[in-house]
């Protein structure tokens, strides 16, 4: 429009003075952000650059290799092999369920398999790879990597699993690995982040467990830049982790079949010592299992069949079974007289096959009586009544103090699961545990190994090496870790009067070489390899008088689970031991006739250094022992490979 | 004077035109735009063709668009300026009730294959029509109350409709660029201090409306001034953009960690890294030197053109001229402040930087007015 000049000229100034006021206060903004700027990016840069890279470097573990489990002579029991699995990364695979239904044709997988793998693919990231099938063998991995160009985004990958080649002959010992559970996170009080990785193992049992720690190693890291959503973009540096220790056992592979299998079907334990160093030979739990079911992850079917088992596989007996010793407690009760002064060899007690006391009838196992017995003779017949005679004298306290002398009662600290202390009965203890006063029938009953005492297979092995030495040896499992040998744990004398001892070592020597012993059908007739022990059958119920009347006399009329244990604990060879077994049949029936055989064969085995020599047998017997040693070594297989395993199952 | 006489007498004309282009500002927005197209190709990872090729042929374009409308006589302009404003309003009422909503927001008109923002429109229109309002109006009754009326009415309707699209930053824009214009026209200090003390009533009104029936802004926008007042507040929530964007931003330093090393923006920890928060890639790659070599630009632009109004002896020329350089200064003004942590998060993009080709054609649709009167400028020799 048209104006005046005036108004022109004063629009003008108006103009600019408005734009200069209206300028200045723009760049008094534009000084606000460039004072801003310097405060963040020059006065806390430092702290800027630290959280930018918090946001991108991510620390990823690197699980180390698991240790090595050995036998004595370098035989792996425990080792790692390689485990295929198959992997998917969602978006490269596309669909998942194509693509998993492509795969099916190629690998076992049955309609539920993908549909579990196809939940676990939509809960992760599209780009996180999932694990989809596991244990997978060579020719199965081949079809999969010949066939990857038609299927994108499913990949074969190496791992490592746990693998025991033995199988079920160190189930028990070494143990098995299986995946980390809530319960295990939960106990341990700061868990080695290793144990958050999926699909990681920790020892569940056995030596796998005890040693943890030592076997895992220790994690290597990588340190990766990772995007927004977590997506790995590279590498920045990488440090590989210590690989766990290796851990050397004392036990014999061989021996260790052996003793395994010969056990054979019956629910039994059997424990093999050197004597001089207290290592553990054989640790042999009867009926095993295959201890890589688990490692791969056991089915139900599989779990609840071993479960459910009367024979108790799971359960390792050598230490976590307490059995009333029965008679191989009676060298306590004797050896704690005579080192009391309370009897002398010479003194003979009569058996009229029984004893009476505190208005009780205490029976003889022999109800015929065994007549006049002395110490010799009675560990020899293992007659009950020369011990009833002898515990009133001794009483309780001492029969006590002498069963922990010779290791019973004691918590043996080995790397094994479930160890008991077996039970070392005290007045003490009666009376903060039932509540009750000590009384003599009580002495009477635990002067043969029954009533209130308790002892383990492992434990009954230690105080038969005791007793063939007369120094406390303690058992040994682990030989040396990383090479490092372990110590061999101090054995004091026991200081018990070797007189004494020897009236004690004698009994136990005509058990098997007199022709009155209880387990003179076991003896051994090469002299270099003879035996000492100890027969027991010990009672789990005792006949009822109805039973008696129905005509049941023997404890082969009984039902399996209410037969007397058998045991049978000896030494060998009888000048100079080397060797000391423990064998107990749960239910077995009597010492004599089934622990004692048993027990035979395992010392042979022991010190020949492989078989049972057959010259070492009554030659009556040579024919029987030869067909049973031919079926046992034929059961001892060469290790197994983990493809056989996987065909196993 | 007429058009007819600067036209005739004194403007220059042809193509004589050509060196009467102000090319300082020509060149200042060349330099900005090819921050742009660094930055572009830096967070796409290298990857020309995604971001930066079509943010090139956009500006090529709206440069093209620009030197068309500065070589359009300016009086041709100033007679559109009430028909670019009643068209740019109906298209705002249109964009109610036809628009389409995308980000949980009505802003754009889908005409066939041309995706029409009228909210950007009338950033520009707004200008127009206020410089066209205070040329026509009697310089003494500017400050006549009922003058005064129907220039707040004037920006405060299409505001409004913009504002209830929800785009808070775009109505804020257009109330900044419109008050600026009134400012320089001459509207007495009175006024503009009472509307300080009314937002100062109204801010306060609107976190008292919070949670209750007549709440005034969308939870969205709440939230982000929440994230804004305290961004500790929920890391990985509504702060989180902010957080990350403060991140890069502090961890440049100095002179930054080299193109393309920014590690927020390359792996994506940066949220908007290409539109709303590219700033932030610069200084995170650039550091303290680059983000402030910036800003100097930006100021430069806005200096060429308040020299660009002191030159026009036209009323009409210096409010359009002062009227773009402030919408301008808006533009990286609060997306500085708000990608800095000085202001709330309000979705206003980093002008001529940011990828987007609707907010980059109207503001050299702005500039081309600009040349228009600096070409047109009557000159006592031609």
């Amino acid at each position: 429009m048209k104006r005046p000049p005036k108004d022109n000229e004063e629009s003008a100034r108006k103009i600019s003075r408005r734009a200069a006021l209206l300028g200045g206060a723009q760049m008094v903004f534009a000084g606000v952000l460039v004072l801003r700027m310097r405060s963040l990016q020059l006065g806390q840069s430092e702290e800027f650059r630290l959280l930018a890279d918090e946001n991108r470097i991510n620390i990823r573990l690197l699980p180390p290799a698991r240790g090595m489990i050995v036998d004595r002579n370098g035989a792996l029991l425990a080792g790692n092999v390689q485990n295929y699995r198959i992997v998917l990364v969602r978006e490269d695979a596309g669909e998942p369920r194509a693509a998993l239904e492509r795969l099916a044709q190629l690998v076992p997988l049955t309609p539920e398999d993908i549909e579990r793998a196809e939940r676990e693919i939509m809960r992760h990231r599209p780009f996180v790879p999932v694990t989809i099938m596991d244990q997978l063998n060579w020719e199965e991995v081949a079809r999969v990597a010949a066939n990857a160009p038609a299927m994108p985004g499913i990949t074969p990958e190496v791992g490592w699993t746990r693998f025991y080649p033995y199988g079920a002959e160190f189930a028990h010992s070494v143990g098995y690995v299986g995946p980390v559970s809530e319960a295990d996170l939960a106990a341990r009080e700061n868990p080695d982040p290793l144990l958050m990785i999926p699909r990681f193992q920790i020892g569940k049992i056995g030596v796998e467990r005890e040693y943890e720690e030592t076997l895992r190693g220790s994690a290597g890291h990588r340190r990766v830049e990772v995007n927004a959503v977590g997506r790995e973009m590279r590498e920045l540096d990488r440090q590989e982790g210590d690989p766990g220790s290796n851990i050397q056992l004392t036990l014999d592979r061989r021996l260790q079949a052996f003793t395994l299998a010969r056990l054979g079907e019956d629910s039994a334990a059997a424990v093999v010592m050197e004597i001089q160093t207290g290592n553990i030979l054989a640790l042999a739990s009867a009926p095993s299992f295959d201890p890589n079911l688990f490692v791969r992850g056991i089915s139900v079917a599989e779990y609840s069949a071993l479960r459910d088992n009367d024979h108790r596989p799971m359960s390792n007996k050598t230490v976590q079974g307490a059995y009333p010793p029965g008679s191989t407690f009676k060298m306590v009760t004797a050896l704690a007289a005579f080192e009391a002064g309370l009897t002398t060899p010479d003194e003979r007690v009569y058996c009229p096959g029984y004893l009476e006391a505190a208005g009780r009838r205490f029976h003889c196992w022999n109800r015929g009586g065994h007549g006049r017995v002395n110490i010799t003779s009675a560990l020899a017949e293992s007659c009950d009544v020369y011990f009833y005679d002898l515990s009133q004298r001794v009483g309780i306290d001492l029969i006590n103090a002498m069963a922990e002398r010779l290791g019973l009662g004691i918590r043996y600290d080995l790397p094994l699961s479930g160890v008991s202390s077996g039970l070392n009965p005290s007045r003490e203890w009666k009376r903060d545990r039932r509540g009750a006063d000590w009384v003599i029938g009580d002495t009477i009953n635990a002067s043969i190994g029954q009533g209130y005492v308790l002892a383990t297979p492992l434990q009954l092995a230690v105080m038969t090496c005791r007793l063939a030495t007369n120094r406390a040896i303690m058992p040994r499992l682990v030989h040396a870790v990383d090479d490092i040998e372990q110590p061999i744990p101090d054995q004091p004398p026991l200081g018990l009067n070797p007189a004494n001892l020897a009236q004690v070592q004698r009994g136990m020597w005509e058990v098997s070489n007199s022709q009155r012993g209880t387990a003179f059908g076991s003896r051994i007739v090469a002299e270099a390899m003879r035996l000492a022990g100890k027969t027991g059958s010990s009672q789990v119920f005792s006949i009822t008088a109805a039973e008696r009347a129905a005509g049941i006399r023997s404890q082969s009329e009984l039902p399996w689970n209410r037969r007397d244990h058998a045991l049978f604990v000896c030494y060998a060879p009888d000048v100079d031991p080397r060797y000391a077994v423990s064998v107990v049949v749960e239910h077995g029936g009597g010492g004599s006739s089934v622990a004692a055989p048993i027990a035979r064969d395992i010392i042979l085995a022991a010190q020949n250094g492989g078989l049972p020599p057959v010259e070492a047998y009554p030659s009556a017997q040579r024919n029987r022992i030869e067909s049973m040693i031919r079926t046992i070594s034929e059961q001892i297989g060469p290790p197994a490979t983990p493809d056989d395993a996987r065909s196993r199952a | 004077m007429s058009y007819l006489e600067y036209n005739v007498k004194r403007s220059p004309s042809g193509l004589r035109k050509v060196l009467y282009v102000n090319w300082a500002l020509v060149l200042l927005l060349s330099a900005v735009a090819s921050i742009g197209f660094l930055q572009l190709y830096s967070v796409s990872g290298g990857n020309f063709d995604r971001w930066t090729e079509p943010q090139m042929q956009r500006f090529g374009l709206s440069l093209a668009v620009m030197f068309t409308i500065g070589f359009v006589p300016l009086w041709f302009w100033r007679s559109m300026s009430v028909m670019g404003y009643a068209v740019s309003f109906v298209l705002l009422l249109g964009v109610e009730f036809f628009g389409t909503v995308g980000m949980g927001a009505q802003r754009w008109l889908e005409l066939g294959p041309i995706r029409l923002q009228p909210s950007e429109m009338m950033k520009i229109s707004i200008v127009m029509m206020m410089a066209a309002y205070y040329d026509w109006l009697d310089i003494k009754r500017v400050s006549h109350p009922f003058w005064v009326l129907v220039a707040v009415l004037l920006i405060v309707v299409p505001a409004f409709l913009v504002l209830i699209q929800p785009d808070l930053g775009t109505a804020l824009m257009i109330i900044g660029a419109g008050g600026m214009v009134m400012f320089f026209a001459g509207v007495s200090l009175w006024y503009f201090g009472a509307v300080i003390g009314l937002g100062v009533g109204l801010v306060t009104a609107v976190f008292m409306s919070r949670g209750t029936s007549w709440q005034l802004l969308r939870d969205y926008q709440f939230r982000r001034i929440d994230a804004f007042l305290d961004p500790t507040l929920d890391p990985l929530g509504s702060s989180y953009h902010i957080n990350q964007a403060m991140i890069a931003l502090g961890s440049g330093g100095w002179s930054g960690r080299g193109f393309m090393q920014g590690t927020q923006s390359r792996l994506n920890f940066l949220p908007e890294k290409h539109t709303d928060f590219i700033f932030n890639t610069l200084a995170e790659e650039f550091g303290f030197i680059g983000s402030v070599f910036l800003l100097t630009l930006y100021i430069g632009i806005i200096v060429t053109c308040v020299i660009a109004a002191m030159q026009a002896k036209n009323r009409y020329a210096s409010l359009l001229i002062l009227g773009i350089a402030g919408n301008f200064f808006l533009y990286f003004a609060i997306n500085m402040a708000m990608v800095m942590g000085l202001a709330p998060v309000v979705g206003v993009p980093l002008p001529l930087v940011s990828y987007g080709g609707s907010a980059m054609l109207m503001i050299l649709i702005g500039f081309g007015l600009v040349q228009s009167a600096c070409i047109h400028r009557p000159r006592e020799k031609s």
